[in-house]
């Protein structure tokens, strides 16, 4: 009797557990789906974006590590050849006509060819790549901090945002794009890098130019750069949320 | 399903002399000696007070939906390593999808360069390629934008629930006097171990307190498991390693800190697995309304109970 009862309880108990549980994942499911729980979730960002800019020194600088720490391979993700026919004719001259234009609200708009832009004082850098999906990768990094570019340009005090604008078009015809805030353009780590581990960089890497953005992960680092535009606000470009990635759903402040 | 909790005698009694909580630098006793002397079978003691109860219930919800949703973003990349950086041929841990030369799909599981078939729950389930199983994941689908959503959501609430929780128990000493294992708890440990081997559970004035494997185990989880999943999560954030480069240092790397991540996720896992079979047996409906109400029953050796 006692031990039929005890059976009769563990039944009862695992049922219990194993409804609850499945309920609480529809549940969570039913959430992901809804019009308005997403929107919820999301407002961590904003929290998450405004602490640790308050608690990261505006110019900390990411790790930076040496020449035995860089990895044999440096796995190349997302689109890794815009393959336009346009881009193919800069690979045939060697990217000496490719041009980096910086636009918007600015005092002066400028554009440098590859070769002028590496005529401006570089910077290099070995660090982390941090890809959103979890893997890290070491690569050392040459090129021009953007903060130099700024300073040419002069940036109008109601520029908000960088937008980087990019070669590369996904099979649905979507350019790739990111941004990121004014002031993260300063920071000496922010780089258009044309090197990687001393050699121009190739094509799945982002040939000719792409950003380093180093504070913030991979997909932040927007390959195959033409164009730079400041911008008050992010609305209107794409589909508003400030990058390719951020269209589909990542969030815009990728510092975690 | 269980006569017995509404026949007990104790429990359809009227409610007795402490029908409020005690003020809350008095524990939690109801002394109840019977004029005769004679001690009673069982007594009601009041276990838990308000700010446990509600931190406890909420972890459940956060744990449940930070473990899932950690699930979902490590089924994005499947493999753990060491170091700052990932080196593909070196995981630790990966989980992967092989395709046999017959087209039979397996799930394979590597351990330090061992692998085993986990076809069915890791690798490949319910015909398709990932590493933690649908059933397993928040949100179920594939989605690894939406499991960061969740996750870096629920991060937030747990961290503050935890600070919330750490601070009451500090000030209201409920670490001091409940928590933190007396001399006499740790020479009683050898013991403590072998009764719970053999699923003997303390009684009477015994069962008032936390033993000492219960103090072991929730100091463990409360300061040592909690704040090392925080950090190292923390440590994979680009931005903190900036801020705080000891970090880094402090758990070997970035890679180092997402494998020690996943452990202490496991750990969690391990922790409640553990305590809730423990509330299972030993006394399940008595210890969800200890946990539920704050009062529970605590009962004296040498009475039969059916139960």
């Amino acid at each position: 009797m006692k031990i039929e009862n005890a059976m009769k309880r563990r039944q009862f108990l695992k049922g219990t557990l194993g409804v609850a549980s499945l309920i609480a994942l529809a549940g969570c499911d039913n959430l992901t789906q809804s019009s308005w729980f997403p929107g919820v979730l999301n407002k961590a960002e904003t929290l998450t974006d405004l602490v640790q800019r308050a608690i990261t020194p505006a110019n900390a600088l990411a790790k930076e590590y040496t020449d035995s720490d860089v990895s044999a391979v440096f796995p190349a993700n997302g689109n890794t050849d815009p393959g336009t026919a346009d881009y193919a004719a800069h690979v045939e001259t060697d990217f000496a006509k490719w041009q980096v234009e910086v636009v918007g609200l600015v005092q002066t708009p400028m554009s440098w060819t590859l070769p002028a832009l590496k005529e401006l004082p570089s910077r290099t850098q070995i660090t982390r790549h941090d890809c959103v999906e979890g893997w890290s990768a070491i690569g050392k990094w040459s090129g021009v901090p953007l903060g130099d570019l700024m300073h040419h340009v002069q940036p109008l005090p109601n520029a908000k945002y960088a937008v980087f604008h990019c070669a590369d078009v996904d099979d649905e015809g979507m350019a790739y794009y990111e941004s990121m805030a004014i002031q993260d353009c300063y920071h000496p780590q922010t780089i258009l890098a044309y090197e990687l581990n001393g050699k121009p960089l190739d094509i799945s890497h982002g040939a000719p130019v792409r950003l380093r953005f180093e504070r913030q992960l991979g997909y932040k680092q927007a390959k195959y750069v033409v164009k730079i535009e400041l911008v008050e606000t992010l609305g209107g470009i794409g589909q508003g949320r400030g990058g390719y990635w951020e269209d589909q759903g990542y969030e815009w402040y990728a510092g975690i | 399903m269980t006569p017995t909790l509404h026949t007990d005698p104790a429990v359809t009694e009227p409610m007795p002399v402490m029908s409020a909580p005690p003020p809350a630098d008095q524990p939690s006793t109801a002394p109840r000696e019977t004029a005769a002397g004679q001690r009673p079978s069982e007594e009601r003691i009041y276990r838990h007070r308000l700010p446990v109860r509600i931190g406890h219930w909420l972890n459940v919800v956060w744990l449940f939906i930070l473990i899932m949703s950690g699930l979902q973003i490590f089924n994005a990349h499947p493999a753990l390593y060491w170091g700052d950086r990932s080196d593909r041929d070196q995981p630790l841990l990966s989980i992967r999808a092989t395709k046999s030369d017959d087209g039979q799909v397996k799930g394979i599981t590597t351990i330090l360069g061992h692998p085993f078939d986990t076809t069915g729950v890791l690798g490949y389930s319910n015909h398709s390629i990932r590493a933690f199983p649908a059933w397993a994941t928040v949100p179920s689908a594939k989605w690894l934008a939406m499991g960061r959503q969740w996750h870096l959501f629920f991060a937030w609430l747990f961290v503050i629930n935890g600070l919330f929780f750490a601070a009451y128990a500090f000030i209201s000493r409920h670490i001091a006097r409940d928590l933190v294992p007396t001399g006499r708890d740790l020479k009683g440990i050898g013991k403590a171990v072998k009764d719970h081997l053999v699923l003997r559970h303390p009684k009477g004035e015994e069962a008032k307190r936390y033993n000492v494997l219960q103090k072991l185990a929730y100091m463990g989880v409360l300061f040592g498991l909690a704040p090392l999943i925080v950090l190292t999560g923390l440590t994979m954030s680009p931005t903190i390693d900036t801020a705080f480069p000891w970090l880094l240092s402090l758990f070997g790397g970035r890679q180092s800190a997402r494998t020690i991540h996943f452990i202490a996720c496991f750990s969690f896992v391990g922790f409640i697995l553990v305590h809730v079979s423990q509330v299972i047996l030993t006394g399940f409906f008595n210890n969800i309304r200890s946990m539920v109400t704050g009062w529970c029953v605590v009962k004296y050796e040498g009475v039969r109970h059916e139960n």
